[in-house]
């Protein structure tokens, strides 16, 4: 069913929402960019719908919020661990399509990968339904078309803000009632068809075991390691876990998980001193490689969604996005 | 036969040169910025009526040289419409752009390139730099003012009377932060060494901290962010110069915009006060260093608001 309506009717309807639901959403957080008087858009807890981010691209992706940056595992009393029971909190998130379809990359990760679960995650996933944001405009560095991402369906509701007004499709029943008596409007979200860039992206069957010995990837030694990729990726899962004691009370702590870059020094270090990939080109490599070779064999799907936010973000100009279509060209050559 | 008032000269910011007979102009640019179409008009007069050359003023002005003491008026005349968009258009008080520049004590406000462009700059230095223009000029008091984004101090604003420094305030969120260390190693490189990490996460001495904001500029995760009210390193009493050169000393930390403004205004009514008559381009610096630190910070603060969080430095030492 589809609805429109102006911002303010809409509030309405968003606290009764924030009654049942933590509402996520992408928000411009003024002058706290990396440069001065210079914004950051992320994931945050939004509260109206004036503070959700509909018209730029956000820095960082919606994972932030499944999957956040620092989270507690166990809080640690003397010996013994005691896991984190979260409150049974539902979740409502607002993204675009290519986020949406990397929800889908997350929950393989995170829920399929190995027969282990990952109970904070999933705990959360349960939870959680996503409200799908219509893209006015391919941004810059997007190339969502070439990764077939453009497009999603498993979302409870879609929607388009435009001449202060909102448009709505309700696709989940949940919802309806909470609309009754609004103008109905025939809307159904509309999808990017073109991007700017194209990426093609290789056959995983012409990947040999040359191509990882290229010299094409020396030029990427000039990457300098800082992760805002990896950061911004709305599909990169790595974390470290740490124990960490409290200074007020050594016998107390907790262990923590945190986000990890496997393009950050450290990533790969291991006991007795042992660490691989100490150029950071290799460490491309192996990104690159996760993203469209190795999850692909195990997922039979590109785990990128060609969101283009480490383009966006790399403070080197590096871009992922010709790599890929440079890598596809080696496999042609060698082919 | 040339009979001209040298004094008059000057104040209309033309020079008494070691050329008989020639004179060279300068032209003010607040915060060495300026849209490129004054070029053809200095062109211009630096054809017509000067040498042909321009030169780059170390106050990021322009001096047009090798004009004759009796085409001033004409150049006045053609150099009224730069004064028009550089002066009067930021709210410069000026009568009659048609007679040129109406001071030349106070100089130029010297700005480095800012916030629009460098990645290190914490404001807009060169809107900063046009708003103390508009304040304090014109003015035929001998001072010198500089705005400089960070404290890589690119302009200098260490050799001013007033020099303005950016300062970042940063804040820091641990629930953002990955442990990294993009920002500690940084520190250590670049800056001071205030940061440092405990149990994963970053700590900072804030002792040791100058607020250049490197730590944002560096973290991946933007954990780290500038405090969104603009504050400021206020500077002063530096000099060059044949008597006593040194670097000017921090008078304020974490100051605002508008206290520095009217800082900078009550110096005047100081100077005017306690400058020895008849020595009408007395440094500053040699005025406050005779009647003292005490007298002078009694003066510049005469009816400032400063914010809770401004420091002014008790003692003074350069």
């Amino acid at each position: 069913m589809g609805y429109k309506m102006g911002l303010k009717e809409f509030d309405k309807i968003f606290e009764i929402l924030s009654q049942d639901y933590e509402i996520y959403g992408p928000k411009t957080i003024e002058k706290a960019g990396r440069f001065s008087d210079t914004n950051n858009i992320r994931y945050e807890k939004i509260s109206s719908i004036e503070e959700l981010e509909y018209k730029e691209k956000s820095l960082f992706s919606p994972k932030d919020v499944l999957f956040p940056v620092n989270e507690t595992m166990f809080n640690i009393e003397g010996e013994k661990l005691k896991e984190i029971e979260e409150e049974d909190k539902k979740y409502l998130i607002f993204l675009r399509s290519c986020d949406l379809n990397a929800i889908d990359r997350l929950d393989n990760m995170f829920l399929k990968n190995g027969n282990i679960e990952d109970n904070y995650y999933k705990k959360k996933r349960q939870n959680t339904k996503f409200i799908l944001m219509e893209c006015i405009e391919s941004y810059l560095n997007c190339f969502c078309v070439s990764m077939n991402t453009n497009k999603a369906d498993n979302y409870s509701m879609g929607i388009k803000l435009a001449n202060d007004e909102i448009y709505l499709e309700i696709k989940d029943k949940e919802f309806d009632d909470l609309f009754k008596g609004c103008e109905k409007e025939n809307y159904t979200v509309k999808f990017i068809e073109e991007n700017q860039h194209k990426v093609e992206v290789p056959n995983i069957e012409d990947i040999k075991l040359e191509l990882f010995n290229d010299e094409m990837w020396e030029a990427y030694d000039r990457c300098i390691g800082c992760g805002r990729c990896n950061f911004s990726c709305p599909t990169c899962t790595c974390f470290t876990t740490t124990d960490i004691y409290y200074d007020e009370n050594k016998t107390k702590g907790e262990r923590r998980r945190t986000w990890a870059s496997c393009h950050v020094d450290g990533f790969s270090d291991m006991a007795g001193g042992h660490s691989f990939r100490q150029n950071t080109g290799s460490r491309m490599r192996y990104k690159v490689m996760h993203k469209i070779y190795n999850y692909k064999k195990r997922f039979g799907e590109n785990m990128c969604v060609g969101c283009g936010r480490c383009d966006d973000r790399c403070p080197e100009y590096i871009s992922y996005a010709k790599c890929i279509n440079l890598v596809t060209e080696k496999t042609r050559e060698e082919a | 036969m040339l009979d001209i008032n040298t004094k008059k000269v000057m104040k209309n910011a033309y020079r008494i040169t070691k050329r008989r007979g020639e004179t060279a102009l300068r032209v003010r640019t607040p915060g060495g910025e300026f849209p490129a179409d004054i070029m053809p008009i200095l062109t211009e007069i630096a054809t017509q009526y000067g040498d042909g050359n321009l030169h780059i003023t170390t106050r990021q002005g322009f001096e047009i040289t090798g004009i004759k003491y009796e085409d001033m008026p004409i150049v006045n005349e053609l150099v009224a419409p730069i004064i028009e968009k550089l002066q009067k258009h930021i709210g410069v008080k000026i009568d009659n752009p048609k007679d040129g520049y109406p001071a030349a004590g106070t100089r130029n406000i010297s700005a480095c390139i800012g916030n629009e462009i460098c990645p290190y700059a914490n404001y807009n230095t060169l809107e900063f730099a046009k708003k103390i223009e508009a304040a304090i000029y014109p003015h035929d008091l001998h001072f010198k003012v500089a705005t400089t984004g960070c404290p890589n101090d690119c302009v200098k604003a260490r050799m001013q009377d007033f020099g303005i420094i950016g300062m970042a305030n940063v804040k820091y969120d641990q629930n953002y932060c990955v442990g990294c260390q993009a920002c500690v190693k940084n520190c250590a490189d670049r800056c001071t060494g205030a940061l440092s990490m405990h149990k994963g996460k970053v700590i900072r001495n804030k002792e040791l901290c100058v607020e250049c904001g490197e730590c944002v500029t560096r973290c991946p995760t933007q954990a780290w962010t500038r405090s969104s009210d603009k504050r400021f390193r206020l500077v002063i009493m530096g000099r060059t110069g044949k008597k006593d050169p040194r670097l000017a000393q921090e008078f304020a930390t974490n100051i605002d915009m508008e206290s520095i403004i009217k800082i900078i205004q009550n110096t005047y009514d100081f100077v005017e006060e306690y400058i020895t008559p008849g020595k009408a381009k007395e440094h500053i610096g040699y005025i406050v260093d005779r009647e003292g630190y005490h007298e002078f910070k009694k003066w510049a603060l005469k009816d400032v608001k400063l914010p809770e969080e401004t420091k002014i430095k008790p003692y003074m030492e350069w």
